[in-house]
């Protein structure tokens, strides 16, 4: 049932006609006999409108999402309020289904948007250069390690603990193709331990991967931590989250060679993860090694201003095997999301969030630290998450808090084992004063009643799968 | 009679960006209260770790910044205002259905660290969509992680490097027609790989004695085959059987670029022509809308073979018992795995309006779409044979073809002094998006196109007639098209200029 296609039976006859066959079966007929599907695909039937959004209402409905829950949750992905006329903006048709504009004349309203992009990120980051955007954050710092081996015979990455543990994992998959290896370096007080940091990184180091704040909220010093990279020759990557950059000092103050990050906050919804995008900034030297598209300014043959892509000649479609970076989809609907947020928020408003976030976020941190049975995992500076330890199983306390109505944060026990007691809060202005003390409420509940009061306990078993929503 | 004696009033109106519209004072966002202490920043953070100005942000009221991106919006074409007939790329209808269904809160505010047992419709969807992946490539296992194409030729790329290693092989080749889309060989490069082209024969095909030298010239370094089928010729190779036999003779994987999957669904199956990886393109054949340059998702379906390395984590379906029913989750304990690629489960919002369109169409509704590309590709083929595009555009390879196909311009640019580029840029004034131009790098003067399914019969006529209007007028006043196009809101842009002087930001004070 393809109701989309227009094709009549008279088109059909018309069309069969002209290209002078008697049915489309002989046009299939290249394809060898003993290759033709002889049988109908085992998929359901078509089924009309009705039917297919009932369908999908249905299984949302199995989600618990953030209109149900009160979310505490972060770790990359936060639940901002996106304001409406992003939605309104990126679901024109002339924004939503025009492919990349490799036609210049009939893409200004694209290209100009990916010109202010970049003018909007560069200015958050602090570095001249940025592209209009890449798939995602983890994956981006993995192109970073790519761009980095580039003009080097250096072959080993230098990643701090403190970077995001799907972009350390993203790096080690991309690592074992180009051929890089990674060393780690471990937290101390929740930041990079930096006398580990500086004997890690020698002259094979081809870059230094920091993440500000790291995963556990930390706000690190990069200046003084990238000091061992300058020292050495090695890039210095920074991992950002966006949203912070209208209070933290931006990473090209700091010394950053690359800055790049999870764009999510700004513009996009969850989604249960994506789509999203990754910005992705750079000093001028890096330009021609870039990652991604890159919208520049020109002139029309009348001498009037226009758009167009730029610096194409580092790209796959040209350059081929010799391409920067194989990527080819830049998240351009995305990107234009972030940038109308950025343009709402405008400069007042970006900081005054920013600000916002720290206060609350330094509210929440004091309020359930202050519950019994809780206690902050670090005391390092912190804009909009921070870890806390608790004394008590941390999935159990989860659970309970779930049956309350509220997503308590990011367990940390999977990817951090040393941090098998840590809990990840993450808070966005849509957190009210209430829904801390709310949590604050169901946290003290939970942790009285999970409480485990040996040390070193081990945390239970996962209850029994099985849907609660 | 070179242009239109004025200017149209887009053109008149030169191109402001939201900076030069700002002024100190004027904002859009109000921010809730804070609600707790007022407490200064520095107090809460070292200052040596504060920034002193704020980021130089637009300050401009709602009303303006509507009214900014609505006229950006107008400087655009789209697939929803004309034909856009752009080879490889499928520009099919984008229903608007997905994007109601993936708007639902249930979808688009999910957190994807959320709880599994609290993310089961999510996860049922994921594996659905798994499941029809899965049977329309014909291939058993499917992760949907990779974020494009591109993204699911470099997770098949490492997928084939562990799948060696895990036999104890290093092997350094990976081998790809000329013909290839340019993340081919991009891919191997990031990968690790060295690309080894193969020639192309005179039905458009792999040249086999071509390939079987390359393979035999070092067999056991033969890591990965990287094949499009139809090719970027849009012409189906014959000896796919015997291509995928010489590869797995030789140890290596056979890799299937889905960028040309709707020509053939339900109708041939890459997983039985013999490949073991394949990527499926979900903003192309699956309808996710192009957004101007992405989002997408790559997709990838693979042999049983290649299962263990697959990325993780993997969506899973756990039987239930004691009276549960099937629990769906995220599978990380997958010892052999290559890793992740990106950050949590992959782009679930594609998922959701790819999987709304499969359930749309159905098993008979996706073979017809691949039937109809089919038909309206060879129908617009016929038509562009006629009169004088036939004589000046003749078709690349003379046979029937697939979903697309490839016209040469070197007799009009010979003839007509008229490069493919000028005819492309002639056709914005007609009001259509061009095909795609100069690949397959092959063919001279190439012009790639790909009507898709969801075009009418008209459509397809006025596309040709235009063409055929465009080369007429060529032969009186080449010129005319040699200077379009006209009627856009710029006209012909100096690239030159962009690389060599590069102006990527607005300079701001």
């Amino acid at each position: 049932m393809s109701r989309y296609t227009s094709a009549t039976p008279d088109d059909r006859a018309e069309m069969l006609a002209a290209i002078g066959v008697d049915s489309t079966a002989e046009l299939f007929e290249q394809i060898p006999a003993d290759l033709r599907l002889d049988r109908a695909l085992e998929l359901p039937d078509g089924l009309s409108e009705a039917e297919v959004y009932e369908r999908l209402a249905g299984l949302a409905a199995r989600n618990a999402d953030a209109e149900e829950q009160v979310c505490f949750v972060g770790a990359g992905m936060y639940d901002h309020y996106v304001p409406a006329i992003v939605d309104a903006i990126v679901s024109r048709s002339e924004f939503l289904t025009p492919y990349t504009p490799y036609q210049p004349e009939i893409s200004q309203g694209g290209l100009q948007a990916m010109f202010e992009f970049q003018t909007a990120m560069s200015e958050l980051t602090g570095l001249p250069v940025s592209n209009a955007g890449l798939y995602e954050g983890p994956s981006s710092l993995a192109s970073a390690g790519y761009l980095a081996l580039g003009g080097t015979e250096r072959r080993r990455f230098v990643v701090s603990r403190g970077v995001h543990p799907h972009s350390r994992e993203t790096l080690a998959t991309y690592a074992v193709g180009y051929g890089a290896e990674v060393v780690e370096v471990g937290l101390e007080g929740g930041l990079t331990d930096a006398a580990a940091l500086a004997a890690a990184v020698d002259g094979e180091t081809a870059a230094v991967f920091l993440q500000s704040p790291n995963f556990l909220g930390a706000v690190e010093d990069v200046e003084a931590l990238g000091a061992a990279a300058k020292e050495h020759g090695a890039l210095l990557v920074v991992a950002c989250d966006p949203i912070t950059l209208g209070v933290l000092k931006p990473p090209g103050e700091c010394g950053a060679d690359i800055a790049l990050g999870e764009g999510q906050p700004l513009g996009n919804r969850l989604d249960f993860g994506g789509p999203s995008f990754g910005f992705f900034c750079a000093t001028a030297e890096q330009l021609r090694r870039m990652p991604g598209r890159i919208a520049g300014e020109t002139e029309d043959v009348d001498g009037r201003r226009g758009f167009v892509l730029a610096l194409q000649t580092r790209e796959q479609h040209i350059r081929r095997e010799k391409a920067t970076n194989n990527i080819c989809t830049a998240q351009a609907l995305n990107a234009l999301g972030a940038m109308v947020h950025l343009a709402w928020l405008g400069r007042e408003g970006f900081r005054e969030l920013g600000e916002l976030l720290v206060r609350r976020t330094a509210y929440a941190r004091e309020r359930l630290a202050a519950v019994a049975g809780v206690e902050p995992l670090h005391e390092a500076p912190v804009v909009r998450e921070f870890a806390l330890r608790l004394e008590a199983p941390v999935a159990a306390v989860l659970e309970r808090c779930a049956e309350r109505g509220i997503a308590a944060g990011y367990p940390l026990g999977r990817e951090y084992p040393e941090h098998e007691d840590g809990l990840l809060v993450a808070i966005t202005e849509r957190r009210t004063r209430e829904q801390i003390d709310d949590l604050a409420e169901a946290l003290a509940v939970a942790v009285a009643a999970e409480r485990v009061d040996l040390p070193g306990y081990t945390t239970g078993k996962s209850p029994m799968p099985e849907e609660v929503s | 009679m070179n242009a239109p004696a004025a200017e149209t009033p887009m053109q008149r109106e030169r191109a402001r960006t939201i900076y030069e519209k700002s002024k100190p004072g004027r904002r859009a966002a109000v921010l809730p209260r804070a609600g707790v202490p007022e407490t200064p920043l520095e107090e809460l953070i070292p200052a040596h770790l504060l920034r002193e100005e704020p980021p130089a942000l637009p300050e401009i009221a709602e009303p303006e910044i509507v009214r900014h991106y609505n006229k950006l919006s107008r400087r655009n074409f789209d697939l929803d205002s004309g034909f856009y007939p752009l080879g490889s790329c499928t520009m099919k209808h984008n229903p608007r259905l997905n994007e109601r269904v993936a708007a639902l809160p249930g979808h688009a505010r999910l957190h994807p660290a959320q709880d599994p047992r609290r993310a089961q419709g999510a996860l049922e969807l994921m594996w659905l969509l798994q499941g029809s992946l899965s049977e329309i490539c014909g291939l058993p296992h499917v992760s949907l992680q990779p974020s494009a194409g591109s993204h699911g030729e470099l997770a098949g790329l490492l997928l084939t490097r562990a799948y060696h290693a895990d036999r104890g092989e290093t092997r350094t080749k990976v081998l790809a027609p000329d013909t290839s889309h340019g993340t081919n060989p991009a891919s191997v490069t990031m990968a690790g790989y060295e690309v080894v082209k193969v020639a192309t024969n005179e039905r458009g095909g792999v040249e086999m004695d071509d390939l079987r030298a390359q393979i035999d010239a070092e067999p056991d370094q033969v890591a990965c085959l990287m094949l499009t089928n139809p090719n970027t010729l849009g012409l189906f190779d014959e000896n796919i059987a015997e291509i995928a036999a010489l590869i797995h003779a030789a140890g290596g994987t056979l890799y299937y670029d889905g960028a040309n999957l709707n020509a053939v669904m339900g109708h041939s199956r890459p997983g039985d022509m013999g490949f073991d990886i394949v990527h499926v393109n979900l903003h192309k054949s699956f309808s996710q809308p192009h957004g101007g340059g992405g989002p997408g998702a790559g997709p990838i379906a693979v042999s049983d073979r290649i299962e263990p390395f697959l990325p993780r984590p993997q969506v899973v379906r756990r039987e239930g018992d004691n009276g549960h029913g099937p629990f769906y989750d995220l599978d990380f304990e997958r010892p052999r795995s290559i890793g992740r690629l990106r950050g949590f489960q992959g782009n679930f919002g594609v998922f959701v309006r790819s999987y709304a369109y499969i359930l749309s169409l159905g098993a008979d509704g996706l073979a017809e779409a691949s039937e109809t590309a089919v038909l309206n590709a060879n129908y617009l083929k016929a038509r562009l044979a006629e009169g004088r595009a036939g004589e000046r555009l003749p078709v690349a390879f003379e046979r029937h073809c697939m979903h697309e196909f490839v016209l040469s311009g070197k007799p009009m640019k010979r003839e007509l002094g008229l490069a493919t580029l000028d005819l492309a840029k002639r056709l914005l004034d007609f009001g259509f998006h061009p095909p795609t131009v100069y690949f397959p790098l092959l063919v001279e003067e190439a012009l790639m196109i790909e009507p898709t399914e969801t075009e009418t019969k008209e459509s397809l006529d006025a596309f040709a007639d235009a063409v055929e209007q465009i080369l007429t007028e060529a032969e009186s006043t080449p010129e005319i098209a040699r200077n379009a196009p006209y009627t856009t809101p710029v006209r012909r842009l100096d690239e030159v200029k962009a690389t060599r002087h590069p102006l990527i930001r607005q300079p701001l004070q």
